[in-house]
């Protein structure tokens, strides 16, 4: 089972309630790619340590537009706090114009975490697709943190075209350690790449981990996340040694509002991250 | 001694492939290497062998007059290069590129062939395990048609 939110009891925002938003400042903004960017925030007053577990999200409001969930992509061990996100619709492409002392308002964090505690002493197999991969940062960087805790650890990253390829600095520092393996492919190429082309399910044969003793972590496109994880069953890896993190219309992030429902569960709260076996079923149910 | 034998019957292509079955295919074998940015076939030649990567990675290409040298997919390790010796007029449809120095175990399709006819369980099953790969590799480019990737409109 996923690691349940522990919402720590000296959390400033838990006194002010679930449905208040805290206000951040941005500290920083970085354009990642040409339609994705991060935020770098602080909250406004208090304590500048914001307590999350990898894998959990925040509702962003940005006043007088609108509040999106998105997922944290920062660090659990160090302070701030940051998000990278798609300028897509109304709220995140408000977001991408906010600049360094610009002010949202933060609920969170919300949802299950990636089981970086069980995955001790295993393989873990970590594949993004696409904006799938800051989800699982706060996952790398707490594995990496722990190193020796862990077997094998890879990371399969599948994105569109080269271009689209985040965190480019981080993915070379990851790739130049000896204890980590860091495999990326594009689905489309220009004539200048030279790296893998084909979809990131081709590049699971590659990474050579032991199937009865690894933890595998996806996040991307549901369909991609199905035939990932179809795709590892496939090479014998159990299918509740498997997790992903689902997606869907959260709005108040705690479980009340019902707009994030996914068959007898909420994605805000008994998610986003799920082990594979307890949602498979629904994953081909075409009326969730 | 790491013989042509027994590294194709450790090939994962090749596994539990009858001993028997095994020597006929060794018979057709033989190490080859690609120096990096050499092209192991080009598109329109005559398909006469596949082959299986031991090292490197291999681009499969296609030539655009406007926009170069396509790679529509990438193979490395383990993996096998080639289908088209299997299949008339047993010509290759795109080129293959070596993208870094390439060594690999070729199997000659003309000698294959001949022993696939003169023995049909042989042919069989060498289809068979075409067939999957060949059925990996078109889920592969469904998902890629589908461009997950993009902005939903």
């Amino acid at each position: 089972m996923a690691s349940v939110l522990e919402v720590p009891s000296d959390t400033t925002f838990v006194s002010a309630g679930p449905m208040v938003p805290r206000p951040f400042v941005v500290k920083r903004f970085r354009k990642e790619t040409d339609d994705t960017f991060t935020l770098e925030l602080e909250p406004k007053e208090g304590r500048s340590r914001f307590v999350f577990g990898p894998g959990q999200f925040n509702m962003v409001y940005v006043y007088g537009v609108g509040e999106v969930p998105i997922s944290i992509s920062g660090s659990p061990s160090t302070p701030g706090l940051i998000h990278t996100t798609r300028a897509v619709g109304t709220v995140t492409k408000a977001m991408a114009k906010l600049k360094k002392g610009d002010i949202v308002g933060i609920r969170g964090p919300y949802g299950t975490t990636w089981p970086v505690k069980e995955a001790r002493s295993h393989d873990v197999v970590i594949v993004a697709g696409g904006i799938g991969l800051p989800p699982l940062r706060g996952a790398i960087y707490e594995i990496l943190s722990n190193r020796k805790d862990y077997g094998k650890v890879v990371l399969l990253y599948g994105v569109r075209t080269p271009a689209d390829i985040l965190f480019k600095d981080e993915l070379e520092q990851w790739r130049a350690r000896f204890d980590m393996e860091v495999f990326i492919t594009v689905d489309r190429a220009v004539s200048e790449w030279r790296g893998n082309v084909g979809v990131v399910t081709t590049l699971i044969s590659k990474a050579g981990f032991d199937p009865q003793n690894t933890i595998a972590m996806i996040v991307g496109p549901e369909v991609m996340m199905r035939f990932t994880a179809l795709e590892f069953i496939k090479r014998s890896v159990k299918p509740d040694s498997i997790y992903l993190s689902m997606e869907r219309n959260m709005k108040c992030g705690i479980g009340l509002c019902g707009h994030c429902q996914f068959g007898p569960m909420f994605v805000c709260k008994d998610g986003p991250v799920f082990r594979y076996t307890q949602i498979k079923d629904l994953l081909v149910k075409w009326e969730i | 001694m790491e013989t042509l034998e027994r590294i194709l019957g450790q090939h994962p292509f090749f596994k539990d492939l009858g001993p028997d079955y095994l020597q006929l295919v060794t018979g057709c074998a033989s190490n080859v290497r690609f120096e990096q940015d050499t092209f192991i076939f080009r598109e329109g030649e005559e398909a006469n062998q596949f082959y299986l990567i031991r090292e490197g990675r291999v681009a499969l290409q296609v030539f655009s007059p406007e926009r170069g040298h396509i790679t529509v997919e990438t193979l490395g390790e383990g993996d096998i290069l080639g289908w088209s010796w299997l299949i008339p007029p047993y010509n290759w449809h795109f080129d293959a590129k070596a993208l870094d120095l390439t060594r690999a175990i070729a199997l000659d399709g003309k000698c294959l062939r001949r022993k696939c006819e003169e023995d049909h369980h042989l042919g069989y099953e060498i289809l068979k395990r075409f067939a999957h790969i060949i059925e990996q590799r078109l889920e592969s480019t469904r998902l890629q048609l589908l461009d997950l990737y993009g902005v939903r409109s």
